[in-house]
C-alpha cells in the first residue's frame, strides 16, 4: 500500500510518499512525479519521513527521472529517508546521483541557497 | 510473504536493516517469478522456505514456471538504464549484491532458487 498527497508549499512542489512502494504500488508513485514534471515544477521535494518500504519497482521510478532532473535543471530533492531506506538507495549508488538531505529544513535551505 | 519473511528472521538477532535487505531480495526474487516466469497467472503460486545453518540464512523460492537463469543473466549497466530512463532492469543487480550465494535448479518437479545471506551472530 502506498499514499501520495502532494500540496503546494511556498517556492516547492512537496510530495508526501507514506507506506510502500513496491512491485505494485510503484506506478502511483510515478504518476504523481510524472504529473510534477509535465507541468514544469522546477521545484520537488519528496517527503520519505514516511516510506517504510522500498523495492526495484520504487528505486527505478526515482532512477528514471535522474536524466530529466539534469537536463531540465530540475530541483529534485529526497529527504526524511529512514536508516534502512537510505541503505536501499546506497546498493546501487543511487543516493550519489539523487539528492538527498535528512530533514526538509535542509532540503528547503538547499533550495534557497541558504 | 514480505511479513513472513521478516517474522521469521525477527526471531534471530537480527538488525532491521539486515532483516530489510533479505526480504528486499526475496521479494525482488518472487516479483520476478510471478511477474516472468508464471507471467502473473493468479492460478500458479511460490512456495518459500526459509532455514538456518551455522553460517547464515538460506531462502528457498520454488515454482512451476518457465524458470529464470538468474546466474548468466547479464545485466544492463545502470548508467544505460539512466540515459534511457528506464523505470526496471535493477531487481537482480539488488539481489546480487544483497546475497552471499545465489544457486539455481530445474527439474520436472520445477524450479529452485536459492539465496544464501551469511550472518555474524548466528
Amino acid at each position: 500500500m502506498i499514499d501520495i498527497k502532494k500540496e503546494q508549499e511556498n517556492n516547492y512542489l512537496l510530495i508526501h510518499v507514506e507506506g510502500e512502494a513496491d512491485a505494485s504500488s510503484a506506478i502511483n508513485l510515478d504518476n504523481i512525479i510524472r504529473e510534477a514534471f509535465d507541468e514544469s515544477h522546477q521545484n520537488i521535494l519528496i517527503d520519505c519521513t514516511n516510506l517504510n518500504y522500498i523495492s526495484s519497482a520504487g528505486l527505478g521510478v526515482f532512477m528514471s527521472y535522474i536524466e530529466e532532473i539534469s537536463t531540465n535543471s530540475v530541483n529534485f530533492i529526497l529527504f526524511g529517508l529512514s536508516e534502512k531506506v537510505m541503505k536501499v538507495f546506497g546498493i546501487l549508488g543511487l543516493d550519489q546521483l539523487l539528492t538527498i538531505k535528512k530533514t526538509k529544513e535542509e532540503a528547503t535551505a538547499l533550495l534557497n541557497g541558504v | 510473504m514480505r511479513k513472513f519473511v521478516t517474522e521469521v528472521l525477527n526471531e534471530h538477532e537480527i538488525s532491521e536493516i539486515e532483516i530489510n535487505m533479505m526480504v528486499l531480495a526475496v521479494d525482488e526474487v518472487c516479483a520476478n517469478v510471478i511477474i516472468h516466469g508464471l507471467q502473473s497467472n493468479p492460478l500458479e503460486s511460490v512456495r518459500l522456505d526459509i532455514s538456518f545453518d551455522q553460517k547464515g540464512v538460506w531462502f528457498d523460492i520454488v515454482d512451476k514456471g518457465d524458470g529464470f537463469d538468474i546466474i548468466n543473466y547479464n545485466e544492463p549497466k545502470i548508467e544505460d538504464l539512466i540515459k534511457k530512463k528506464n523505470k526496471g532492469g535493477i531487481g537482480i543487480m539488488l539481489v546480487r549484491k544483497i546475497m552471499d550465494e545465489i544457486q539455481i535448479k530445474s527439474t520436472k518437479e520445477g524450479n529452485t532458487l536459492r539465496l544464501f545471506k551469511k550472518i555474524d551472530h548466528i
